[in-house]
């Protein structure tokens, strides 16, 4: 059952086009990996499917409305950044933080089984400030499932993590998926974990040039190269503007 | 002697009333310090000082004139910084600047500075009339009511708009009502502290209570304990000693803060740091 359609999406930035009618549909309980270089418009697509960025054109559609329309899908969707942005010195608690995830009448008892679902509760009473960058994303992960989304967005959710955290952080993922049936949509850069993690990969660099089970791009070299290559320009190329 | 002071009927009502603004002040500046808008008090007290030349002048209750013309100007500032991507700190630049620029001109037309004009400028909690106390006490309630049905959607937007925004949090309506919220604050607050040192109120005691507090709901409860006692004692020192409340008030707040940064130079505070190597070591060796 599909529960988000994308169809033609375009969106352009003053002398850029960061992306170009793109098109593809997410079922119930897949965990699509969608990988792409630097600026291929992964965090645009992502602000594009939030509500945050509305100037685009073609259309989104989540559980059969299109996201213009109905704001109501919000509430099924839970969303992890790629950094937790929050001023240092904020006075919450972890538990503070992720009962502002609750949905109003939300049942409290729910903030500790996330708590626990992300082996967060021994630091719910600590400061958030205090907490290492890999236990703040395990803290926006709890906050983003405690108000019971179907769906689960990761923008590059590991960037700056230890690998011990970050093997951890796959593990919830996996977790959240297989046991609780959460779709998952995972923007990464790590080719290693999306092959392991992932049963569909959408492959973008401003347009979309794959998009299918895992396996099939996986076992592809020369999708796979194509895929390396043109993500290895990119970085020389920014390397080299920097 | 001292007892005497809370049988004099102006004692009672600066008590009741200073106590309330401080409780108000220190709920919303928690916000707005938070939001790195803490001038954003300055700058709608001194668009309130244009209002109340403009009641003085055209002989209205200055404060219903400084209530119309903080409002308005507060909620327009805050759209055109919206709409044209104009910094914090330039809009409230803005703000204040005109307010003042537009008092002084009708203070001149009006034929200069009295003593109405000043107890605005510096506050005069000892002279608030029962009827200014009934109306600080329930504009008190509602902004209390509002905060404590909102506190989700005020807090979530605080702490990050993105995040809220994408969680169905109406953010742009929400800071239109911190604004709006923080407009009436200011306002009310005038008689206590004045037009010139309003933002002490706003910012002192929830900087200090940042520095302890460790949820929250801690700090906020330690900074209206400390806005209220520097409230109450200085409002006393001010009788006893015949000194400006608004003058005690604020120096107390200061002698809190000055005394928490002594504390946390001598390590007495826990830092940050030192509390995640704190967390660190009972995750490790414990």
């Amino acid at each position: 059952m599909k529960i988000v359609e994308i169809k033609n999406l375009t969106v352009e930035y003053p002398g850029v086009r960061a992306l170009d009618n793109v098109s593809f549909s997410i079922e119930q309980n897949d965990f699509l990996g969608i990988i792409g270089p630097n600026g291929a418009g992964k965090s645009t697509l992502f602000s594009c499917m939030l509500g945050l960025n509305t100037q685009y054109s073609g259309s989104i559609h989540f559980f059969g409305e299109d996201i213009r329309v109905a704001k109501k899908y919000l509430g099924d969707v839970g969303y992890v950044p790629q950094k937790p942005v929050f001023e240092k010195n904020f006075p919450a608690t972890v538990r503070e933080v992720v009962r502002m995830g609750l949905r109003r009448n939300g049942n409290e008892k729910r903030v500790d089984e996330v708590l626990q679902d992300v082996w967060i509760h021994e630091l719910s009473h600590k400061r958030i400030g205090e907490l290492s960058v890999g236990q703040q994303q395990r803290v926006f992960i709890a906050k983003a499932l405690v108000g019971d989304p179907k769906i689960l967005i990761l923008d590059e959710p590991v960037t700056g993590i230890d690998a011990q955290s970050t093997e951890l952080f796959y593990g919830i993922l996996c977790e959240l998926n297989k046991k609780q049936n959460i779709t998952i949509i995972w923007a990464s850069h790590d080719l290693d974990a999306v092959n392991k993690l992932a049963n569909k990969v959408a492959c973008l660099d401003r347009i979309l040039f794959f998009h299918g089970v895992s396996d099939e791009f996986f076992s592809n070299e020369e999708l796979v190269k194509k895929y390396s290559e043109s993500s290895m320009q990119k970085h020389m190329h920014n390397h080299v503007e920097s | 002697m001292t007892l005497e002071i809370f049988s004099y009927g102006f004692m009672q009502r600066a008590l009741v009333s200073g106590i309330a603004i401080a409780l108000l002040c220190s709920v919303v500046g928690l916000f707005l310090v938070l939001r790195r808008y803490s001038l954003f008090g300055d700058a709608v007290a001194h668009s309130a000082f244009g209002g109340i030349a403009a009641g003085l002048l055209i002989g209205i209750y200055p404060m219903w004139t400084a209530y119309v013309v903080s409002l308005v100007s507060a909620l327009v500032i805050t759209r055109i910084k919206h709409k044209f991507d104009i910094s914090g700190e330039a809009s409230v630049a803005i703000l204040l600047s005109s307010g003042i620029a537009v008092g002084l001109i009708l203070i001149s037309l009006s034929g200069g500075f009295n003593v109405d004009i000043l107890s605005f400028l510096f506050g005069s909690i000892l002279l608030v009339s029962v009827e200014d106390t009934v109306l600080i006490l329930g504009l008190t309630g509602v902004i209390l009511i509002i905060i404590l049905l909102l506190y989700r959607e005020l807090i979530y937007s605080t702490f990050n708009e993105e995040q809220a925004k994408v969680s169905g949090v109406p953010v742009e309506k929400i800071n239109y009502l911190i604004v709006f919220i923080a407009g009436i604050t200011v306002v009310t607050s005038i008689q206590l502290v004045g037009i010139l040192l309003i933002s002490a109120l706003f910012v002192i005691p929830n900087v200090t209570a940042i520095m302890y507090g460790r949820s929250f709901k801690q700090t906020a409860l330690l900074s209206i304990a400390f806005a209220v006692s520097s409230v109450i004692v200085g409002i006393l020192i001010s009788y006893l000693f015949n000194i400006t409340p608004s003058g005690a008030i604020v120096m107390l707040s200061i002698a809190i803060f000055a005394a928490t940064i002594s504390l946390k130079s001598m390590g007495l505070i826990e830092s940050s740091k030192m509390r995640v190597k704190k967390l660190f070591l009972s995750n490790h060796f414990v």
